[in-house]
């Protein structure tokens, strides 16, 4: 079997384990989001080898990597796992050349060699004009495309990425997003992206892993868990409506439908985000502050614990989220007439 | 200014007409390059001892690790008097370890150059171990994974990552180091000895000198002095910001 | 036998406490009559228990430099005459200095003697391990003086810089053989062989003794003097293997 194929338990000290299966077909991208202290920084450390694991296997295009049974540990400088770091982790006595050349020189390749396979990556990758200067000297966006030069140089069997936009401003944050998934589909072996911005797990990722307490809870495509999500925890992390759309001076264009927003510098393609929570459900046309309001109807009433997600029908198909004194007050069902409203200020917007 | 007042009480006391006399008599020559020569050799030593050393105290958790941190550490307590005793009775030539080495190779270190170099590593060492070891504590330890995960082997890890990254500690640390070996004087006098041209560094010939000839201890002074601040002057400029 | 126990307890509180108050008489002696001055010290507190004999024992040309630089010393009892001239040439004498003992030289081989020491002709064999005393300490430039009498070129290792840091390395075996004091090699008798130099060639160390100008306790000094010149401090000093003046 070819990609990575994993089965793993592991456990620092009394107080944390991490235990989870995971599989990823060369050419798919899937990430592993959860919020911070969840086991994704683990995760990546038994992967790479940096941490042997307690009982399972990680096996990589058929090649067992890590097994304590079999008693098979092959350490990190054997694995062929290319990993960009969370900050990229540029040596910063070398230059960006000699970073993207030392997998190779590791390799065992001669000085001039590597240099001259590393500069076709910097070109390659639209960098080659930067190859003498030090990490230090680098915009987030050149650092990133450094890393990913340095971990890809070296023709890894797997490409591991830990947080690879967290270390970005917003605003250049959705311009490598874009890089980042250009870059992801040049390499055709398995992806696997460690995040905690539900966003980039739902742009960059063929499929989904939300990791919780160092526990797998839930697996899917973004919609799946978009529209699905299996706890609260994953409802609040990810379950955001997020659309499409162009949006032209405080307007937004989802799907032939105007929505309002309080941004009004962005334009043309962005993402549309608005929290559940933030959608207000009434029998009758609600009069007030909010700009924005429309009637619609309940294509799903769905109970969780103490709330209520209910999706809403056409023009703009949305996930709202009420409790159920709300919705036993109003009398919801399913196939009501219902109006919805949602303040400018709760309709959020980057660019796309 | 307290760092001043003993240079100037040494320069007061310089016979300045005498001086070039004595600068260039066997006696002054000798010492100097002995103690140029054997620094530079327990430097070069202590490095090749001390930064596997520390290495190993800041990366591996092994049983006795305190311990060896507490011995490693020894000489900066140890009056050198003391280490000097020590080293005698484990290298001399009825010792623990210089007996059977004795007997099987006829090698005597006391009374020795090697004598003065170890001596002079015995306690200096300690100063590169402790910089060297803060250092790589220091260190973010992730650029040593990430070195790992593009295909260094640890030995490759430490000799292209760790080590680049923590040099200008390890630059402080040789230079302490260096200067601790320049000034050596209890240890080396114990167990290396006295002989002019063989062991007699210069903070040796300063002491007997003093016993007998006041202005060739002055010169001899004079000349640790200016040895001294002229080469950590030079290598504070160069790369010792941290120092 | 509680009461007993008590009382000797209560002496002995007296006896400390008194020590607060007795006279302090500092004596700077060199340090190859560490042995003999123990011992006048125990007898001479012994005869004058109101006084507290306190010794700072050191090399004779590092007294030397202390005195001359104003250390508080009572008594100094040198090793070498030309040393105590010194320190009488800067005017700092009470009264004139007086030998009060004498002392000479032996070879100082480890136990068992292995490498076949017979007498000074040995000390010019390169492949021997050889010690000397330092140039300028006084059991060095008597050494030198017997070899350059017994017409021998030594082939030296290590000039130590006093007398029982050479002892020591011809203790440990790590020298074949040392030129120290006779009394040195009785001191450490059983530690250390002692092989004769013959008395032709072997030089009188002269020990002379003088009271400090600079003294507070100019009668207490004159009186340990006094007492070292004596009978009983002469058989003191004896049995340590001192000759006489």
């Amino acid at each position: 079997m070819t990609g990575l194929d994993m089965k793993f338990a592991l456990s620092r000290g009394e107080q944390f384990s991490l235990a989870m299966a995971l599989a990823i077909r060369p050419g798919h991208t899937v990430a592993l989001l959860g919020p911070n202290g969840a086991g994704k920084t683990t995760a990546v450390a038994a992967i790479a080898g940096l941490l042997p694991i307690d009982e399972g296997h990680i096996r990589l295009d058929g090649r067992l990597l890590d097994d304590p049974i079999a008693d098979v540990f092959v350490p990190p400088e054997r694995r062929s796992v290319g990993v960009v770091f969370q900050d990229y982790l540029l040596f910063p006595h070398l230059t960006v050349l000699d970073n993207v050349a030392f997998g190779l020189r590791s390799a065992g390749a001669g000085r001039s060699e590597a240099r001259s396979v590393a500069r076709q990556w910097l070109d390659g990758l639209e960098i080659g004009e930067l190859a003498a200067a030090m990490p230090a000297d680098l915009s987030g966006g050149e650092a990133q495309r450094a890393a990913i030069a340095r971990a890809l140089v070296t023709q890894p069997r797997l490409l591991l990425l830990d947080e690879p936009l967290a270390a970005l401003d917003v605003t250049t944050r959705a311009l490598l997003r874009r890089l980042l998934a250009n870059h992801l589909n040049e390499f055709s072996g398995p992806r696997l992206l460690i995040t905690h911005e539900p966003t980039e797990a739902f742009l960059l990722a063929d499929e989904i892993h939300v990791l919780e307490e160092g526990r797998i809870a839930q697996v899917g495509t973004a919609e799946d868990i978009r529209l699905r999500p299996r706890t609260q925890y994953i409802a609040d992390l990810a379950g955001a409506n997020l659309l499409t759309g162009r949006a032209s001076r405080g307007t937004v264009m989802v799907s032939g439908f105007e929505l309002h927003a309080a941004d009004t510098r962005l334009q043309g393609s962005v993402l549309v985000t608005i929290h559940p929570r933030a959608i207000s459900v009434h029998r009758k046309q609600p009069e007030g502050s909010p700009r924005n309001t429309w009637p619609t109807t309940i294509a799903r009433l769905e109970h969780y614990g103490d709330r209520i997600r209910l999706q809403t029908g056409q023009p703009v198909p949305l996930t709202a989220e009420i409790t159920p004194g709300a919705a036993e007050a109003l009398a919801l069902e399913q196939g009501a007439a219902i109006w919805l409203s949602i303040k400018a200020t709760e309709v959020s917007l980057v660019a796309a | 200014m307290f760092f001043l007042i003993p240079v100037i009480g040494l320069l007061g006391e310089v016979a300045w007409s005498e001086l070039p006399g004595i600068l260039s008599s066997p006696v002054v020559v000798d010492a100097l390059w002995l103690s140029l020569l054997s620094s530079i050799a327990a430097t070069i030593l202590a490095a090749a001892v001390g930064v596997p050393l520390a290495w190993l105290l800041a990366r591996v958790d092994f049983p006795g690790r305190s311990l060896l941190r507490g011995l490693v550490l020894l000489p900066l307590v140890l009056p050198p008097v003391v280490g000097g005793a020590a080293l005698l009775f484990a290298l001399g030539r009825r010792g623990v370890v210089g007996g059977p080495l004795h007997d099987l190779t006829g090698l005597v270190l006391p009374f020795s150059l090697w004598g003065v170099v170890i001596a002079a590593t015995f306690v200096s060492m300690p100063f590169l171990v402790i910089t060297v070891e803060g250092a790589l504590e220091g260190l973010d330890n992730r650029y040593e994974w990430a070195g790992a995960t593009l295909g260094a082997g640890r030995w490759t890890v430490l000799r292209r990552v760790t080590l680049p990254l923590i040099a200008p500690s390890l630059g402080a640390g040789l230079v302490l180091t260096w200067a601790r070996a320049l000034g050596e004087f209890g240890a080396t006098i114990t167990f290396a000895g006295n002989l002019q041209g063989r062991t007699q560094t210069l903070p040796l010939a300063v002491f007997v000198a003093l016993e007998s000839d006041r202005a060739t201890a002055v010169a001899l002074s004079l000349v640790m002095v200016l040895v001294s601040l002229a080469v950590l002057i030079v290598l504070r400029n160069r790369w010792l910001r941290s120092l | 036998m509680r009461r007993g126990i008590l009382s000797v307890v209560t002496v002995g509180l007296l006896v400390s406490c008194s020590a607060g108050g007795r006279t302090e008489l500092l004596v700077s002696a060199a340090a190859s009559l560490a042995d003999g001055f123990a011992g006048l010290e125990a007898a001479f507190e012994n005869e004058n228990p109101d006084v507290d004999v306190v010794l700072n024992l050191g090399g004779s040309a590092a007294l030397r430099e202390q005195i001359l630089a104003g250390a508080p010393a009572a008594v100094f009892a040198a090793a070498n005459e030309a040393i105590m001239r010194d320190v009488a040439s800067a005017g700092l004498l009470g009264e004139p200095a007086q030998v009060f003992a004498t002392n000479r030289l032996a070879i100082a081989v480890p136990p068992g003697n292995v490498a076949g020491i017979g007498g000074l002709d040995d000390f010019a064999r390169p492949e021997l391990l050889l010690g000397l005393c330092a140039s300028g300490v006084p059991c060095g430039d008597l050494a030198r003086a017997a070899l350059q009498q017994a017409g021998v070129v030594p082939a030296v290792d290590t000039n130590e810089p006093n007398v029982r840091a050479l002892l020591t390395k011809v203790e440990l075996g790590d020298l074949d053989a040392g030129i120290v004091y006779v009394t040195d090699v009785i001191a450490r008798a059983g530690l250390v062989d002692e092989i004769p130099i013959s008395d032709e060639v072997n030089p009188v160390a002269r020990y002379p003794i003088a009271v400090l100008a600079d003294s507070a306790e100019q009668d207490l000094a004159s009186d340990f003097v006094a007492f070292v010149l004596s009978p009983k401090g002469q058989t003191i000093l004896a049995e340590q293997g001192f000759g006489a003046p």
